[in-house]
Protein backbone atom coordinates (compact mmCIF):
# COMPACT_ATOMS: atom_id res chain seq x y z
CA UNK A 1 0.00 0.00 0.00
CA UNK A 2 1.35 3.39 -0.78
CA UNK A 3 2.21 5.58 1.97
CA UNK A 4 0.37 8.99 2.82
CA UNK A 5 3.68 11.47 1.23
CA UNK A 6 2.98 9.34 -1.88
CA UNK A 7 -0.81 10.66 -1.92
CA UNK A 8 0.24 14.10 -1.58
CA UNK A 9 3.12 13.93 -4.39
CA UNK A 10 0.50 12.35 -6.24
CA UNK A 11 -1.63 15.43 -5.76
CA UNK A 12 1.16 17.85 -6.55
CA UNK A 13 1.69 16.14 -9.96
CA UNK A 14 -1.54 16.14 -10.83
CA UNK A 15 -1.78 20.24 -10.03
CA UNK A 16 1.72 20.79 -11.40
CA UNK A 17 0.50 18.98 -14.83
CA UNK A 18 -3.17 20.60 -15.03
CA UNK A 19 -1.52 24.14 -14.82
CA UNK A 20 1.89 23.35 -17.27
CA UNK A 21 -0.32 21.94 -19.92
CA UNK A 22 -3.04 24.44 -19.72
CA UNK A 23 -1.03 28.07 -19.71
CA UNK A 24 1.86 29.07 -21.06
CA UNK A 25 4.02 30.24 -17.90
CA UNK A 26 7.37 31.14 -19.60
CA UNK A 27 6.48 34.80 -19.90
CA UNK A 28 9.33 37.06 -18.42
CA UNK A 29 9.01 40.43 -16.69
CA UNK A 30 12.44 41.53 -18.12
CA UNK A 31 10.53 41.83 -21.34
CA UNK A 32 8.14 44.36 -20.26
CA UNK A 33 10.61 46.65 -18.67
CA UNK A 34 12.71 46.47 -22.06
CA UNK A 35 9.33 47.24 -24.22
CA UNK A 36 7.99 49.72 -22.31
CA UNK A 37 11.15 51.32 -22.19
CA UNK A 38 11.33 51.23 -25.93
CA UNK A 39 7.74 52.47 -26.03
CA UNK A 40 8.68 55.76 -23.72
CA UNK A 41 11.62 56.24 -26.52
CA UNK A 42 9.70 55.79 -29.44
CA UNK A 43 6.57 58.45 -28.20
CA UNK A 44 9.47 60.77 -26.84
CA UNK A 45 10.80 60.76 -30.87
CA UNK A 46 7.95 61.02 -31.97
CA UNK A 47 6.49 63.82 -30.05
CA UNK A 48 9.87 66.23 -29.62
CA UNK A 49 11.66 65.16 -32.56
CA UNK A 50 9.06 64.95 -35.17
CA UNK A 51 6.56 67.27 -33.56
CA UNK A 52 3.60 64.36 -33.21
CA UNK A 53 0.92 65.01 -31.45
CA UNK A 54 -2.48 64.19 -32.87
CA UNK A 55 -5.46 66.00 -31.44
CA UNK A 56 -8.21 65.43 -34.05
CA UNK A 57 -9.38 62.08 -35.75
CA UNK A 58 -8.14 63.63 -39.00
CA UNK A 59 -4.87 64.77 -38.08
CA UNK A 60 -2.22 65.62 -40.12
CA UNK A 61 1.33 64.46 -40.16
CA UNK A 62 3.55 67.00 -39.36
CA UNK A 63 5.66 68.46 -42.10
CA UNK A 64 8.66 68.60 -40.04
CA UNK A 65 10.69 65.87 -41.91
CA UNK A 66 8.89 63.19 -43.57
CA UNK A 67 5.31 61.67 -42.49
CA UNK A 68 6.43 58.05 -43.43
CA UNK A 69 9.13 58.84 -39.97
CA UNK A 70 5.97 58.32 -37.88
CA UNK A 71 5.55 54.94 -40.15
CA UNK A 72 8.96 53.71 -39.52
CA UNK A 73 9.00 54.68 -36.10
CA UNK A 74 5.64 52.66 -35.26
CA UNK A 75 7.33 49.46 -37.51
CA UNK A 76 10.26 49.57 -35.87
CA UNK A 77 8.78 49.30 -32.21
CA UNK A 78 6.56 46.49 -32.76
CA UNK A 79 9.61 44.67 -34.68
CA UNK A 80 11.91 45.42 -31.86
CA UNK A 81 9.25 44.57 -29.05
CA UNK A 82 8.36 41.40 -30.74
CA UNK A 83 12.01 40.27 -30.80
CA UNK A 84 12.31 41.05 -27.57
CA UNK A 85 9.60 39.38 -26.10
CA UNK A 86 10.11 35.82 -28.17
CA UNK A 87 13.87 36.03 -27.05
CA UNK A 88 12.83 36.86 -23.19
CA UNK A 89 10.46 33.61 -23.50
CA UNK A 90 12.66 31.36 -25.23
CA UNK A 91 15.01 32.01 -23.06
CA UNK A 92 12.62 31.28 -20.10
CA UNK A 93 11.17 28.51 -21.34
CA UNK A 94 14.95 27.01 -21.78
CA UNK A 95 15.90 28.26 -17.71
CA UNK A 96 12.39 26.06 -16.74
CA UNK A 97 13.19 23.28 -18.51
CA UNK A 98 10.29 23.73 -21.12
CA UNK A 99 10.20 23.99 -24.76
CA UNK A 100 8.97 27.72 -25.79
CA UNK A 101 7.21 26.40 -28.86
CA UNK A 102 4.90 24.02 -27.30
CA UNK A 103 0.72 23.22 -27.51
CA UNK A 104 0.12 26.20 -25.10
CA UNK A 105 2.73 28.41 -26.34
CA UNK A 106 0.63 28.35 -29.60
CA UNK A 107 -2.46 28.48 -28.40
CA UNK A 108 -1.60 31.59 -26.57
CA UNK A 109 -0.18 32.94 -29.47
CA UNK A 110 -3.20 31.99 -31.15
CA UNK A 111 -5.47 33.79 -29.26
CA UNK A 112 -3.43 36.94 -28.82
CA UNK A 113 -2.88 36.89 -32.69
CA UNK A 114 -6.32 37.26 -33.80
CA UNK A 115 -7.01 40.39 -32.50
CA UNK A 116 -3.54 42.38 -32.88
CA UNK A 117 -3.92 41.06 -36.53
CA UNK A 118 -6.93 42.53 -37.28
CA UNK A 119 -6.53 45.77 -35.60
CA UNK A 120 -3.01 45.76 -37.07
CA UNK A 121 -5.20 46.04 -40.44
CA UNK A 122 -7.38 48.48 -39.03
CA UNK A 123 -4.91 50.77 -37.81
CA UNK A 124 -3.43 50.29 -41.38
CA UNK A 125 -6.50 51.47 -43.31
CA UNK A 126 -7.45 54.50 -40.89
CA UNK A 127 -3.73 55.39 -41.61
CA UNK A 128 -4.44 55.17 -45.53
CA UNK A 129 -7.23 56.99 -44.95
CA UNK A 130 -6.06 59.83 -43.19
CA UNK A 131 -7.55 59.27 -39.56
CA UNK A 132 -4.32 59.17 -38.48
CA UNK A 133 -5.22 60.59 -35.20
CA UNK A 134 -7.63 57.44 -33.78
CA UNK A 135 -3.88 55.23 -34.63
CA UNK A 136 -3.12 55.23 -31.11
CA UNK A 137 -6.23 54.97 -29.45
CA UNK A 138 -6.76 51.69 -31.57
CA UNK A 139 -3.38 50.37 -31.13
CA UNK A 140 -4.15 50.59 -27.13
CA UNK A 141 -7.72 49.08 -27.22
CA UNK A 142 -6.77 46.03 -29.51
CA UNK A 143 -3.40 45.52 -27.47
CA UNK A 144 -5.98 45.30 -24.33
CA UNK A 145 -8.37 43.10 -26.50
CA UNK A 146 -5.65 40.75 -27.35
CA UNK A 147 -3.92 40.51 -23.33
CA UNK A 148 -7.76 39.51 -22.31
CA UNK A 149 -7.58 36.77 -24.56
CA UNK A 150 -4.43 35.80 -24.01
CA UNK A 151 -4.56 36.10 -20.73
CA UNK A 152 -6.73 32.16 -20.21
CA UNK A 153 -3.80 30.72 -21.37
CA UNK A 154 -0.73 32.17 -19.35
CA UNK A 155 -0.52 34.03 -15.59
CA UNK A 156 -4.14 35.87 -14.63
CA UNK A 157 -2.47 39.34 -14.23
CA UNK A 158 -1.96 39.58 -17.99
CA UNK A 159 -6.08 40.43 -17.70
CA UNK A 160 -6.17 42.97 -15.30
CA UNK A 161 -3.05 44.72 -17.76
CA UNK A 162 -5.79 44.49 -20.68
CA UNK A 163 -8.25 45.83 -18.90
CA UNK A 164 -6.04 49.20 -18.08
CA UNK A 165 -5.27 49.05 -22.16
CA UNK A 166 -8.96 49.00 -23.23
CA UNK A 167 -9.92 51.58 -20.36
CA UNK A 168 -6.57 53.77 -22.08
CA UNK A 169 -7.83 53.80 -25.30
CA UNK A 170 -11.14 54.34 -24.52
CA UNK A 171 -9.92 57.45 -22.80
CA UNK A 172 -7.82 58.64 -25.53
CA UNK A 173 -10.49 58.60 -28.36
CA UNK A 174 -12.79 60.54 -25.95
CA UNK A 175 -9.46 63.21 -24.87
CA UNK A 176 -7.94 62.53 -28.37
CA UNK A 177 -5.76 65.86 -26.93
CA UNK A 178 -4.08 63.36 -24.95
CA UNK A 179 -3.65 60.02 -26.83
CA UNK A 180 0.24 60.28 -27.13
CA UNK A 181 0.18 60.65 -23.16
CA UNK A 182 -1.91 58.11 -22.96
CA UNK A 183 -0.14 55.42 -25.41
CA UNK A 184 2.97 56.49 -23.58
CA UNK A 185 1.42 55.59 -20.30
CA UNK A 186 -0.28 52.57 -21.77
CA UNK A 187 2.55 50.99 -23.40
CA UNK A 188 5.52 52.32 -21.44
CA UNK A 189 4.54 52.40 -18.22
CA UNK A 190 2.40 50.40 -17.65
CA UNK A 191 4.36 47.59 -19.44
CA UNK A 192 7.15 48.60 -17.07
CA UNK A 193 5.08 47.92 -13.87
CA UNK A 194 3.92 44.85 -14.91
CA UNK A 195 7.40 43.53 -16.00
CA UNK A 196 8.81 44.47 -12.17
CA UNK A 197 6.02 43.03 -10.49
CA UNK A 198 6.47 39.92 -12.48
CA UNK A 199 10.15 39.80 -12.46
CA UNK A 200 9.99 40.23 -8.37
CA UNK A 201 6.73 38.03 -7.88
CA UNK A 202 8.00 34.57 -10.43
CA UNK A 203 11.65 35.29 -11.30
CA UNK A 204 13.35 35.89 -7.84
CA UNK B 1 -13.15 -1.31 -12.98
CA UNK B 2 -10.18 -2.54 -10.63
CA UNK B 3 -9.54 -0.95 -7.23
CA UNK B 4 -7.58 -1.74 -4.73
CA UNK B 5 -7.86 -1.78 -0.72
CA UNK B 6 -7.49 1.63 -0.32
CA UNK B 7 -10.28 2.17 -2.50
CA UNK B 8 -7.80 3.78 -5.41
CA UNK B 9 -8.40 3.22 -9.27
CA UNK B 10 -5.94 0.69 -10.04
CA UNK B 11 -5.38 2.30 -13.44
CA UNK B 12 -4.08 5.26 -12.29
CA UNK B 13 -0.99 3.77 -10.29
CA UNK B 14 1.29 4.82 -12.60
CA UNK B 15 2.52 8.89 -12.14
CA UNK B 16 2.55 8.46 -15.98
CA UNK B 17 -0.96 7.54 -16.33
CA UNK B 18 -2.06 9.93 -13.87
CA UNK B 19 -0.05 12.88 -15.96
CA UNK B 20 -2.05 12.01 -19.11
CA UNK B 21 -5.14 12.05 -17.09
CA UNK B 22 -4.23 16.08 -15.75
CA UNK B 23 -3.25 16.85 -19.38
CA UNK B 24 -6.10 15.79 -20.71
CA UNK B 25 -8.73 16.95 -17.73
CA UNK B 26 -7.52 20.57 -18.67
CA UNK B 27 -7.72 20.72 -22.93
CA UNK B 28 -9.78 20.17 -25.24
CA UNK B 29 -7.16 17.74 -26.72
CA UNK B 30 -3.57 16.65 -26.90
CA UNK B 31 -1.68 15.36 -29.59
CA UNK B 32 1.03 12.48 -29.02
CA UNK B 33 4.30 14.77 -29.19
CA UNK B 34 2.81 17.45 -27.30
CA UNK B 35 1.89 14.85 -24.19
CA UNK B 36 5.60 12.73 -24.90
CA UNK B 37 6.74 16.74 -24.39
CA UNK B 38 4.65 17.44 -21.83
CA UNK B 39 5.31 14.17 -19.59
CA UNK B 40 9.02 13.71 -20.42
CA UNK B 41 8.63 10.59 -21.28
CA UNK B 42 10.00 7.84 -23.97
CA UNK B 43 7.51 7.30 -27.17
CA UNK B 44 7.02 3.11 -26.29
CA UNK B 45 6.54 4.10 -22.45
CA UNK B 46 4.04 7.00 -23.69
CA UNK B 47 2.37 4.25 -26.14
CA UNK B 48 1.85 1.47 -23.59
CA UNK B 49 0.15 3.78 -20.93
CA UNK B 50 -2.21 5.33 -23.50
CA UNK B 51 -2.89 2.04 -24.77
CA UNK B 52 -3.79 0.79 -20.98
CA UNK B 53 -6.31 4.02 -20.42
CA UNK B 54 -7.53 3.05 -23.94
CA UNK B 55 -8.72 -0.22 -23.00
CA UNK B 56 -10.15 1.20 -19.72
CA UNK B 57 -12.75 3.59 -21.85
CA UNK B 58 -10.98 6.57 -20.25
CA UNK B 59 -9.30 8.06 -23.38
CA UNK B 60 -10.50 8.20 -26.71
CA UNK B 61 -7.96 7.97 -29.84
CA UNK B 62 -8.43 9.71 -32.87
CA UNK B 63 -6.17 9.75 -35.64
CA UNK B 64 -5.95 11.98 -38.56
CA UNK B 65 -3.23 13.33 -41.21
CA UNK B 66 -2.05 16.63 -41.21
CA UNK B 67 -0.72 16.78 -45.01
CA UNK B 68 1.19 13.52 -45.36
CA UNK B 69 2.23 13.38 -41.53
CA UNK B 70 -0.15 10.72 -39.29
CA UNK B 71 -1.50 12.26 -36.21
CA UNK B 72 -2.80 11.34 -33.33
CA UNK B 73 -5.13 13.51 -30.80
CA UNK B 74 -6.10 12.02 -27.74
CA UNK B 75 -9.27 13.31 -25.15
CA UNK B 76 -10.49 12.57 -22.23
CA UNK B 77 -14.18 10.39 -22.16
CA UNK B 78 -16.29 11.22 -19.72
CA UNK B 79 -15.87 7.69 -18.13
CA UNK B 80 -12.32 9.05 -18.01
CA UNK B 81 -13.19 12.60 -16.76
CA UNK B 82 -15.88 10.54 -13.74
CA UNK B 83 -12.94 8.06 -12.80
CA UNK B 84 -9.98 10.66 -12.92
CA UNK B 85 -12.44 13.00 -10.29
CA UNK B 86 -13.40 9.97 -8.06
CA UNK B 87 -9.54 8.76 -7.79
CA UNK B 88 -8.76 12.78 -6.92
CA UNK B 89 -11.42 12.48 -3.82
CA UNK B 90 -10.16 9.41 -2.80
CA UNK B 91 -6.80 10.66 -2.25
CA UNK B 92 -7.73 13.75 -0.58
CA UNK B 93 -9.52 11.69 1.60
CA UNK B 94 -6.92 9.34 2.39
CA UNK B 95 -4.79 12.34 3.42
CA UNK B 96 -7.32 13.74 5.29
CA UNK B 97 -8.01 10.63 7.30
CA UNK B 98 -3.88 9.88 7.57
CA UNK B 99 -3.99 13.99 9.49
CA UNK B 100 -6.87 13.12 11.45
CA UNK B 101 -4.92 9.64 12.84
CA UNK B 102 -2.05 11.76 13.91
Amino acid sequence: MKQERDYIEDLAEIRSMMERTSKFLSLSGWAGILVGLYALAAAYVAKIMLGFNPDEVMYSLPVKGNSSNIFVIATGLLFVALCTALFFSYYTARKRGEKAWNATSRRMLINMGVPLVVGGFFILIMFLKGATGLMMPLSLIFYGLALFNAAKFTYGEVRIMGFVYMASGLLSVYFLEYSLLLWAFGFGVVHIIYGLYMHFKYER
Amino acid sequence: MKVSIDGLNKAFESRIRLGIMSALAVNDSLDFNSLKEFLDVTDGNLASHLKALEKEGFVQVEKSFIGRKPNTNYTVTALGLRAFQAHLAVLEQLILKNKNAK
